[in-house]
């Protein structure tokens, strides 16, 4: 087959575009799940314990 | 040191330092008829003084177990005082190129100091030798806490750092001696590319390796900024130095990329080398020090992750806005644009991210010099975005392209944002690091502060007012439909311009050496303050670890 410079721009303009609009999915499904929550919430509090040595 | 190394990792040292003299004399001997020479004997200088440092400690005691309950911290102390050295030597470089644009005559007759080998010298002396040490420092220092996991060997982290300085030290020795690829900020030639892959490669292990220790379930997402840094930086840096050398006993090397595919791929990495050396990995620095400064946590978590994946995702398309109006096709320009106005999204999701999460904490604001270092660095990191997404659009680029426009956005990014980001974090790492109450000189900080934003200022502001008089000046016709003006009349308008951007360049360059004095002597002189950790493990850790 020969790839040439409008099979490019045809893959990169619809296979392209999906891609990106089903990554943006999973992003924001990942970001908003209501599970995710409390996970998240407990890391932005976690760094700001002050204990300074590795848990064992 | 050498004393935190177990005897097996002081072999391996002395081993891999054998090794890299060994390569090092090759060099000497293949290049004798070459500049390579110099490098294959610095190189072996290099290899002997590591294995030296090595031999000499070598019968020092081994470290005890005990070490297995605290951090690693040797080598990102070590980092700081590198990315400093680093930080006051190429300043210093910048201030030198900068005068030259003024006073030319200031290469002294003399080709190692001409414009075209400096400049470099001062691009890469920065951007890797300043901000690549202070990016291995605080990352290995974040993913450690953060992961609540010390890293699992001594070795790794020391060859990471030593061998990114070897491979900045033959960068800008090779500048000098007229070495060069001609890339730009990948000037460094085929053997230190190779070199640079191995320690980056080293680096990327570690970090998963700490991370996969680590205690704490969920992945802090500052560690996210910093594995898209190491990770991509890694991609880009391998494919834009494909290139086959003259011969083993030559320097230089041929890209295999040519023409316009040659110009698309250097872009394409330099590009992207603005976004995760310049921006993701400073990211991870701000998302975590700026919160730990201010003890408040993040204004919103899942708007930093959102804008994590939007920055990696988007940026990835942007290179092409630096090609505009050249031999690219009309629809890569497109992308390249499109995707660079779309990229102020996540970009200014971080920089409101992180002042929203100084929104109440105002008061600290203003007494806390270390703070307000942070809070500056994220105004400039909306500033430069907003910036480049407007000349990345076509119409404007055409103004904008060759001018110092450019020059002054690069500095609005470099100075505003990426140093004054490392600088509050370095203030807040140096007293917790050394286990010092604070920093040596609160006044000091707060002199730097001030040094280093009217420095900042008066750089851009140069450069904004000269670059569109130089823009415009290029496109002003007469009646008769010629150019208004000669080249030379543009030059002549530039010089108060190179003279004030001179000016505000010496002023950042006072900050830099007045920091590293502070964090000199807040090493040396302030006695140590009570323990600042808890010695008590933390009983929780086991339950959650199970989540
Ligand atoms: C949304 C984010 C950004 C966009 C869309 C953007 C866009 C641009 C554009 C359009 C140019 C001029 C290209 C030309 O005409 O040749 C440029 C140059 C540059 N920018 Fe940015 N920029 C962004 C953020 C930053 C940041 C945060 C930094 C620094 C830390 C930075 C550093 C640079 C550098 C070093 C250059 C000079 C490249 C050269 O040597 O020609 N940029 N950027």
């Amino acid at each position: 087959m020969d790839i040439d410079h409008d099979t490019l721009v045809f893959f990169s303009k619809s296979w392209g575009l999906f891609y990106l609009l089903a990554f943006a999915i999973c992003v924001l499904a990942y970001t908003f799940w209501p599970s995710n929550k409390k996970r998240f919430n407990k890391a932005k509090k976690s760094i700001l314990d002050p204990e300074d040595k590795p848990w064992q | 040191m050498v004393s935190t190394l177990t005897r097996s990792e002081r072999q391996a040292a002395i081993g891999v330092s054998v090794l890299v003299a060994i390569c090092g004399l090759a060099f000497a001997a293949l290049g004798r008829h070459d500049v390579l020479e110099i490098h294959g004997f610095l190189i072996l200088a290099f290899g002997l003084l590591c294995a030296f440092a090595v031999i000499n400690g070598y019968y020092e005691p081994e470290p005890t177990d005990e070490r297995l309950a605290s951090y690693y911290d040797a080598p990102i102390k070590a980092g700081i005082a590198l990315s400093m050295a680093w930080a006051v030597f190429a300043l210093f470089i910048g201030v030198w190129v900068a005068s030259l644009l003024a006073w030319p005559n200031l290469t002294f007759d003399q080709a190692w100091a001409s414009f075209g080998r400096l400049r470099p010298v001062h691009t890469t002396g920065i951007i890797f030798g300043f901000g690549g040490n202070a990016l291995i420092a605080t990352s290995f220092h974040v993913m450690q806490r953060t992961s609540r996991a010390r890293m699992p060997d001594q070795f790794s982290a020391w060859f990471v750092l030593i061998g990114f300085n070897l491979f900045c030290l033959l960068s800008v020795t090779g500048y000098l001696v007229g070495v060069t690829q001609s890339k730009e900020y990948a000037e460094a030639e085929w053997y230190a590319d190779i070199w640079l892959v191995i320690v980056w490669v080293t680096y990327f292990i570690l970090y998963v390796r700490t991370i996969a220790r680590r205690k704490e379930p969920h992945i802090y997402v500052a560690n996210w900024y910093f594995l898209a840094f190491i990770l991509v930086v890694a991609i880009l840096h391998i494919v834009n130095n494909i290139a086959v050398p003259v011969s083993l006993g030559h320097a230089k090397s041929y890209p295999v990329w040519s023409g316009v595919q040659d110009a698309m791929v250097q872009w394409w990495y330099g590009h992207n080398a603005v976004a995760f050396f310049l921006t993701a990995g400073f990211l991870g620095m701000l998302y975590y020090y700026l919160p730990v400064r201010a003890q408040r946590p993040i204004f919103s978590y899942r708007l930093s992750i959102l804008s994590f994946w939007g920055i990696t995702f988007f940026y990835m398309w942007a290179g092409s806005h630096h090609l505009h109006y050249t031999a690219l096709p009309h629809w890569v320009q497109t992308l390249g644009m499109t995707f660079s106005v779309m990229l102020l999204v996540p970009s200014w999701a971080s920089a409101g991210n992180a002042l929203l999460t100084l929104n109440g904490a105002w008061h600290r604001v203003r007494d806390d010099a270390t703070l307000r270092f942070m809070m500056v660095a994220a105004v400039f990191y909306g500033l430069s975005t907003f910036e480049g997404s407007f000349m990345a659009i076509r119409p404007v680029n055409s103004l904008s392209h060759y001018t110092d426009w450019t020059v002054g956005h690069v500095h609005a990014g470099a100075l505003g944002w990426v140093a004054l980001i490392t600088f509050g974090s370095f203030y807040t790492l140096v007293p917790s690091l050394w286990k010092r109450e604070r920093m040596y000189s609160p006044a000091l900080v707060e002199v730097h502060f001030w040094l280093a934003l009217a420095g900042t200022l008066v750089y851009i502001f140069a450069m904004w007012n000269s670059g569109v008089i130089q823009g415009l000046m290029w496109r002003t016709y007469t009646e008769e439909g010629t150019l208004a003006y000669s080249f030379i009349d543009s030059l002549v308008a530039m010089y108060p311009y190179y003279i004030a951007r001179t000016l505000g360049g010496l002023l950042f360059f006072v900050g830099a050496i007045i920091g590293s004095y502070n964090i000199w002597m807040t090493v040396r002189a302030v006695p140590l303050a009570a323990d600042r950790g808890s010695d008590i493990p933390d009983s929780s850790a086991v339950a959650v670890a199970g989540e």
